[in-house]
């Protein structure tokens, strides 16, 4: 249970970081941030990249700001930092809530926001709120940057676009309006293991109809994602005239799931209505509190 | 592979040690500090028997490599008792019967420590998501729950 060697660097800057990537990317070179995927990855010998980049002594990338009504975190912000709200309104919240569902405080302290994206773990909390919300993730390498939207950033499951010699420094989340509601709902078998089944939900209320109503799900399939005929079936009518358990058995009808050892194909699809079900309730409540 | 000259601060003390990269941070305070009380369990991050505190904060030991504690104080089990006299949090542990093996116990102890160093005021409620994060399988936690909450005054430092 010991990493195989490799060699640490430990750059100041962005332009420094992206030089040293450049040079051993090829040979299987690895970001470093938070490290507590990665780190019992190279534990396990599942990884044994020879050289490491670490991002951590980069001060400009545990930027977190508001600006222009995106919410941008830079790649060595932590889960922790979501702990109490960092932005005003719905978002703030939303992330404060999912944040307590990820692995365990000391965990929170180190493991980073964009470092989840960059893993891309189906069970990923944070993928989950970057496709439903629609997150742009930034992208630099010695050639320049890019912005990817999270639709084009998730290709598989542990797999992004990200090239080799790619690092994200930050991603972006459209502040959510005032008037927004959300709810999450997940399910595992211990507090602070890998999710087997999460949705979180949004959607605002016009004139007593729902709008933009957006309904994601994580853990069920290889990537997590929006599931358009549930958010078709809430979409412009009152949010009392569906049922939930019509929404649950839309929701089951509409994933694909994952099977592993443990935990069969079915499950997973039970579990999609489920999640989806609560998900939609709990935004619904938090939405009847309000008003 | 080879090993780099490291300068840590551990509990106050300067040591100054050679490690390879890959070392990790707990099994630098193990074997190259002698500081033995940091327990390693699970050497992937699960069970937090190696947590220490570094800049204030409980982390997994295992799960960071001693390079990156480079200029950051680096608290442990050690730094608890005065001689012979036990920390107020070890001394509840004895009386509550919160260990039976101890072998989660350091990295409870300093899990603790942190938690009410960094937040006097945590919540009873955040305590207890705090203590789920390391795992005991001797105690099922009640006792352990029972040691912090005798305790927390003085943890909170008002008594």
């Amino acid at each position: 249970m010991k990493p195989a060697p490799f060699e640490l660097h430990r750059p100041t800057t962005l332009g420094e970081a992206l030089a040293i990537l450049g040079r051993v990317c090829d040979e299987g070179g690895l970001v470093l941030a938070g490290g507590q995927s990665l780190v019992p990855m190279m534990a396990l010998r599942v990884v044994y990249p020879p050289h490491l980049v670490d991002i951590n002594g980069i001060e400009p990338l545990s930027r977190i700001a508001v600006e222009d009504g995106l919410l941008t975190v830079g790649a060595t912000v932590r889960h922790a930092a979501f702990h109490r709200p960092v932005v005003d309104g719905p978002l703030g919240h939303l992330l404060a809530e999912v944040s307590r569902h990820i692995a365990h405080y000391p965990i929170r302290k180190r493991g980073t926001f964009c470092g989840s994206l960059s893993h891309a773990d189906p069970a990923s909390e944070w993928c989950l709120v970057a496709k439903t919300l629609g997150a742009r993730i930034h992208l630099a390498s010695l050639e320049g940057g890019r912005v990817l939207e999270a639709d084009a950033f998730f290709v598989g499951a542990m797999t992004t676009a990200r090239e080799p010699a790619e690092i994200v420094v930050e991603a972006r989340l459209p502040v959510m309006p005032g008037a927004a509601t959300f709810g999450f709902s997940e399910f595992n078998r211990r507090a602070g293991d890998f999710a087997l089944g999460m949705s979180l939900v949004t959607f605002e209320i016009v004139d007593g109809v729902v709008v933009d109503p957006r309904i994601g799900i994580g853990g069920i399939e290889e990537m997590p994602r929006r599931l358009p005929r549930v958010e078709a079936m809430l979409a412009d009518r009152r949010v009392t005239d569906t049922e939930p358990a019509a929404l649950a058995a839309a929701a089951c009808e509409e994933v694909d799931p994952m099977e592993d050892a443990t935990t069969t194909a079915d499950y997973r699809r039970h579990l999609a209505g489920v999640v989806v079900a609560r998900a939609v309730g709990a935004a619904v409540a938090r939405q009847a509190r309000k008003d | 592979m080879d090993k780099h000259p490291l300068e840590l601060t551990v509990n106050g003390s300067r040591f100054t040690v050679e490690v390879e990269h890959r070392k990790t941070l707990a099994d630098t305070l193990r074997e190259d500090c002698g500081l033995t009380g940091t327990h390693v369990g699970c050497e992937h991050g699960v069970c937090g028997a190696c947590t220490v505190l570094v800049g204030g904060e409980p982390v997994r030991a295992c799960l960071m490599f001693a390079h990156q504690a480079a200029g950051r104080p680096v608290r442990t089990v050690e730094s608890l008792a005065a001689g012979e006299r036990l920390h107020v949090l070890q001394q509840a542990f004895t009386d509550h019967h919160a260990l039976q093996c101890g072998y989660c116990t350091p990295g409870f102890l300093m899990l603790i420590v942190g938690a009410f160093e960094r937040d006097p005021d945590i919540a009873d409620g955040e305590l207890i998501e705090v203590l789920s994060s390391n795992l005991c399988r001797c105690t099922g936690y009640q006792n352990i729950i029972r040691a912090v909450r005798s305790v927390q005054d003085q943890l909170r430092g008002r008594a």
